[in-house]
């Protein structure tokens, strides 16, 4: 944590004002006008419920719970949540699109919409109140929100896992910023190496830590999945290239990533093991939380991912989505619900709880003071316009989510990494995994 | 009852009664059986049979989670033929399999040899054996990772400072060293299970015939093998034939320890059908991979079974 000054306080004044006007008749006395303005008025006795993925961080969820009472309270409208792991909120709701019977709304990951887009209300009005109101949706959201030229859910946030490194030893190594290219990053991982502060990325089945680099490294090499036809082009020599640099970075990891897990970086960084890793912003804030580990806290901080030949970022971030299915009886009581969520009021104090976990789809948002209260979170406030989507140049719909839940990517750059196969061997199972996935 | 009982006298007095088929199968003795096994026999089909034969079902299907599937012959099977990822499982499973089981009985017999003898203190020493069964299999799997954890493990740490290696081992991000963590893990927890229930057949041995044989002058050796290993091998084969379908079908262990990695080298034929079916969404295929472990399941049962059957198994006698 840095030094309390009269600025941070100050800062630190402004986020609890903020956090303020969630509470409290302000907000009740807001959120009655809001109904009484709101273009969607509630059906009579209607009544929602709403599957969500499950919180990183506690106070998130008790901000949205508040969100939701004041929600209830200012339109009548009852609204039941009910959370699961992120994962698992993808079959369920593929079970209740199947079924026609389950939660009214269901808030899960970037792809989930796109798996039953006929089933899911059409909420084109608003997206376009919502981008009209607050400066536009962000690029990657527009993808994920849109089928056709029909919004099918509303972007609410992504989740964004950037670099995460230790200034002191970087500075040791020669690096006084940590590097945006990938041929500079190869430079900075040997020289942390040698400098016996060494890096590693999970090369183990770690759902978000694993794909996220792979599919980085893959892209930043201009290699890709598929085409925009989603046509299988996996086997090209961008793909050589990108699996060569993987390979090489590898060896200037620590050794192990091989077995790693989502968990794995979180505690050997902590544990000053490493020095540098991709990551949410979730090492930071136990630092920060943990007195022993003061000293990292304060010695540590965050990048983007350095940019490869291809010349632009290619980070895979998460989105989480949210979208009401046609079962459901209170169509504008859905309506209402997204709306009011993404509401100023309602969405700053709401995205301040998360501690830079979550960032905005809305680019007026850049301006809450949460991004910038803290320095080292501010690299989060811009992952939303960095990401690309996942599928890359295809489609963002269930063939990109299965490819990622099936690891094929991430296991393609394992075999190579590790030895178990050539170029053309690991390249030629994750092409046939592909070519099924696709067809 | 009493109604009938009463009634009946009045029934066969005004008109001869016709005994309808559906009273005769009611009553008749032959059916009585299968009416008491009718409760069970539902319960097997609803809970077993049913799920068994969906399953088999799905994999000729190109079902998705959430949505049916239409048929696709053996497209499934087709596919995992040529998939070496599935014949890399096909090999884990074997060689976890093979190798733990091997290994859980000869530690099971010897601990059951061991405490079958008198000791001081027997009762807690057997109950000390349990813990690892007793253990929940997520926790023992949790506790095992962080002993394997490329940087945190107690035991590179313990042989660090001991100056016996320079570098941590890496247990679970080699292939071959990821294999032989597990299937330690798995051995770790599965001798319980096999020490405990060969000591309880140990006990229905009558302590008769081993006076008779050191009257006789036998050798332990001699005892053991002409005694109490006949007398034991129905046993053995109910144990083992369990010790092989629970080993076969894990999960959990190689689920929180290692998901299948590094490069699928601990990837069990169970997990992966898990990766594929839920994780991915390809019920169809993953149902194909768990059916694919039928026939290997069934090997192991009727070794077990047609073994139960002969006589030598049962009596330690020859069969002819």
């Amino acid at each position: 944590m840095t030094v309390f000054t009269r600025r941070t306080l100050l800062q630190g004044g402004t986020a609890a004002a903020a956090a303020c006007t969630l509470s409290g008749p302000a907000l009740l006395d807001w959120a009655k006008a809001w109904a009484q303005a709101a273009p969607w008025k509630p059906e009579k006795g209607a009544k929602l419920s709403m599957l969500r993925w499950k919180y990183f961080v506690q106070s998130e969820d008790d901000a949205f719970v508040k969100l939701i009472d004041a929600f209830t309270k200012a339109t009548g409208v009852k609204v039941e949540i009910s959370r699961e792991s992120y994962e698992d909120v993808q079959p369920k709701a593929s079970v209740a699109a199947n079924t026609g019977t389950g939660p009214d709304l269901f808030w899960g990951l970037y792809s989930l919409p796109h798996l039953f887009p006929q089933k899911c209300i059409d909420v084109t009005d608003v997206a376009n109140y919502l981008g009209k109101k607050y400066g536009g949706w962000v690029e990657s959201a527009v993808k994920y929100g849109t089928s056709g030229n029909k919004w099918i859910c509303i972007p609410v946030c992504y989740s964004g896992a950037l670099m995460n490194y230790r200034i002191e030893a970087s500075k040791k190594a020669g690096f006084s910023k940590f590097p945006d290219k990938t041929d500079a990053f190869l430079e900075y991982a040997k020289a942390m190496k040698a400098n016996n502060t060494p890096g590693g990325f999970a090369l183990g089945h770690a759902s978000g830590d694993g794909n996220s680099w792979v599919y980085w490294c893959l892209w930043a090499h201009g290699g890709n999945a598929v085409d925009k036809n989603d046509k299988v082009i996996i086997n090209s020599p961008e793909t050589a290239k990108a699996l060569e640099y993987a390979k090489t970075l590898y060896g200037y990891m620590i050794p192990g990533t091989a077995s790693w897990n989502d968990a794995s970086n979180n505690k050997a960084f902590l544990a000053g093991d490493i020095y540098w890793t991709n990551n949410g912003i979730s090492i930071y804030v136990a630092a920060k939380k943990d007195p022993s580990k003061k000293q990292i806290a304060e010695d540590m901080d965050h990048a983007y991912w350095p940019v490869g030949p291809v010349g632009h970022p290619t980070e895979l971030h998460l989105m989480y989505p949210v979208l009401a299915m046609t079962y459901t009886k209170y169509p504008q009581a859905c309506k209402a619900l997204m709306a009011f969520m993404l509401e100023a009021d309602n969405f700053n104090p709401w995205i301040e709880s998360a501690q830079g976990y979550l960032t905005h789809c809305l680019n007026a948002y850049d301006k809450n003071p949460v991004w910038t209260a803290d320095p080292k979170t501010t690299p989060f406030r811009d992952v939303a316009k960095r990401t690309l989507t996942a599928g890359g140049l295809g489609s963002v719909g269930e063939k990109a989510a299965t490819a990622i839940a099936d690891f094929v990517i991430l296991d393609m750059f394992a075999n190579y990494c590790t030895g178990r196969e050539d170029v053309k061997g690991a390249i030629a199972v994750a092409e046939r995994q592909l070519k099924r996935i696709y067809r | 009852m009493a109604d009938i009982i009463l009634k009946a006298p009045c029934n066969t007095a005004s008109a001869p009664h016709r005994v309808t088929a559906w009273e005769r199968l009611k009553a008749d003795r032959n059916w009585l059986g299968f009416w008491f096994m009718l409760p069970a026999g539902v319960f097997l089909i609803l809970f077993l049979a049913y799920p068994l034969g969906l399953g088999i079902w799905l994999s000729f299907t190109d079902a998705r989670l959430g949505r049916p599937g239409d048929f696709v012959g053996i497209e499934n099977y087709q596919f995992l033929w040529d998939d070496s990822t599935f014949w890399l499982t096909v090999f884990n499973t074997l060689l976890y399999t093979s190798v733990a089981s091997v290994i859980k009985f000869a530690i099971g017999l010897y601990l059951a040899l061991l405490l079958n003898e008198r000791l001081p203190f027997k009762a807690i020493i057997r109950a000390v054996v349990l813990i690892p069964f007793i253990v929940p299999t997520v926790l023992s799997a949790i506790a095992f990772w962080w002993l394997f954890d490329p940087q945190f493990s107690i035991i590179s740490w313990s042989l660090r400072k001991l100056h016996l290696i320079s570098a941590n081992i890496d247990f679970l991000g080699d292939p071959w060293n990821a294999r032989w963590s597990v299937i330690f893990a798995n051995i770790w927890r599965g001798v319980p299970f096999v020490a405990i229930t060969l000591l309880a057949g140990l006990q229905t041995v009558s302590p008769s015939l081993y006076e008779a044989a050191i009257i006789d002058g036998s050798t332990p050796w001699q005892r053991f093998r002409y005694i109490t290993y006949p007398l034991l091998t129905p046993i053995i084969a109910v144990v083992m034939t369990f010790s092989v379908l629970f080993t076969f079908t894990d999960f959990q262990l190689i689920w929180v320890m290692t998901r299948g990695g590094p490069v699928n080298a601990t990837h069990l034929m169970a997990t992966f059908s898990y990766q594929r079916a839920i994780m991915s969404g390809y019920l169809g295929e993953g149902a194909a991979i768990s059916t694919a472990m039928i026939p290997f399941l069934l090997c192991a049962i009727l070794v077990s079974w047609f073994g139960l059957q002969r006589r030598k198994w049962q009596q330690g006698e020859s069969d002819d």
